[in-house]
């Protein structure tokens, strides 16, 4: 076949809603275009779990601490899911790794914001996994097998995330009136930050046209965006909380909520790296790598040991 | 920083779910060896007891059929129809059968 031919039994494979596997031809942009979002997915799990592993010691019981430390420990997982899913179309961890430690690779900028009150816990767990399990979902079905299969497992083990979450809110909101003002000032912090985990406005969003065509993406960061408003605005009524902002009205024509425009000044400044805790969660990404050389050194010679062992 | 040379193998693993059902493919993880591939597969794994039984075999052990020639490949059974039950015509009253 030639490559004009490859390309189009390639599309027309899509078309028709077939998944490309490991060894199937695909063409290098949609190749190049997986690594980078399957990894940055991948950092984002795994740079995830610091803002949160931050309260595991400070979690106010035992339950609400076991409850922490099993979704960390997800979050870790996923991350381990989606390094294999990426590892698949020829980069290693090693170098995925190498990405993220030098800031060559972005993962999510929301995880660049401090998590400075317990009701943090609840907000993140709430908007933050709502708001990837409303990305998540119709990822199940992209059309790269490895990531497709990655996030079916990744979305049935994300739903404990946002209830529990939703929990610590609701319990908050239900308490004294010092725990309903932190659990409102947590839902005002986090709501536009969560917001712009959807990506930039369609408008300005380059790789969307192509992403759609390949059925990598279903959905474009508009849609999901405002699917993510029209559901949360409930969830804020039965906390009864108010809504964090101030022009969130139904609009019956279009039958969705409308909403402020987002600060995208904001948005690319935290993707650039000058967000408040950029400098601060890479560098204690970069230690924890660091400081466990001498583990993986010590499982490496132990598997040695056993093997010239196993020999003799 | 990173140290390509010194990256643990890949290992694929496969879960029985319970028992009576076949072992399938779960995905992939680094190891130092089986042994800590099996117990890395546990924690990564089974979580939510997912599994009772765990195979690890080391990715470069795999060998697979050619996706290329696929076609011609899988072709030999296309035409062969009468391996199915429903090719045979015969009467309605027989039943258990
Ligand atoms: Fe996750
Ligand atoms: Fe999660």
């Amino acid at each position: 076949m030639t490559q004009v031919s490859f390309e189009a039994s390639f599309q027309k494979k899509i078309d028709e809603e077939i998944m490309i596997e490991p060894q199937d031809y695909m063409p290098d942009e949609y190749r190049k275009t997986l690594i980078r979002q399957i990894s940055q997915h991948a950092h984002s799990e795994i740079v995830g779990m610091l803002p949160e592993a931050n309260w595991i010691t400070r979690a106010p019981s035992l339950r609400r601490k076991a409850v922490l430390l099993a979704k960390v420990q997800d979050e870790g997982g996923h991350g381990l899911y989606l390094y294999s899913a990426a590892e698949t179309l020829g980069i290693t961890r090693d170098q995925m790794l190498q990405q993220l430690h030098t800031g060559a690779a972005k993962y999510s900028s929301i995880f660049n914001y401090p998590t400075i009150t317990w009701a943090d816990m609840g907000a993140i767990g709430w908007l933050v996994d709502g708001a990837a399990i409303m990305n998540q979902v119709p990822l199940c079905r992209t059309s790269y097998g490895p990531y497709a299969r990655a996030m079916v497992r990744v979305c049935k083990e994300e739903s404990f995330h946002q209830r529990q979450g939703y929990e610590i809110m609701l319990t908050l909101a239900k308490g004294t009136p010092v725990q309903k003002q932190m659990a409102q000032d947590a839902l005002n912090r986090w709501w536009a930050p969560a917001l712009m985990m959807f990506g930039p406005l369609d408008a300005v969003s380059p790789n969307t046209a192509k992403s759609m065509e390949w059925r990598i993406k279903r959905f474009t960061n508009d849609e999901l965006r405002q699917r993510f408003i029209d559901v949360t605005v409930e969830q804020i009524r039965i906390l009864g909380l108010d809504l964090p902002d101030a022009n969130i009205k139904w609009n019956e024509e279009r039958g969705h909520y409308d909403s402020s425009e987002l600060n995208w000044d904001e948005f690319w400044n935290v993707v650039k790296g000058n967000g408040p805790c950029n400098k601060e969660r890479l560098a204690t990404r970069v230690k924890a790598w660091e400081d466990g050389a001498w583990v993986r050194e010590a499982a490496s010679a132990y598997a040695e040991k056993r093997k010239t062992k196993k020999a003799a | 920083m990173s140290n390509e040379n010194k990256e643990w193998p890949l290992w694929e693993v496969f879960i029985r779910s319970k028992a009576g059902l076949d072992h399938k493919h779960a995905g992939s993880l680094h190891a130092a060896d089986a042994q800590m591939a099996i117990e890395n597969a546990r924690d990564v794994y089974t979580r939510r007891m997912e599994g009772v039984s765990i195979w690890v075999v080391e990715s470069k052990h795999i060998h697979a059929s050619n996706p290329e020639e696929a076609a011609a490949f899988f072709d030999p059974a296309q035409d062969k129809i009468y391996r199915h039950p429903t090719f045979y015509n015969l009467p309605d009253e027989l039943k258990h059968m």
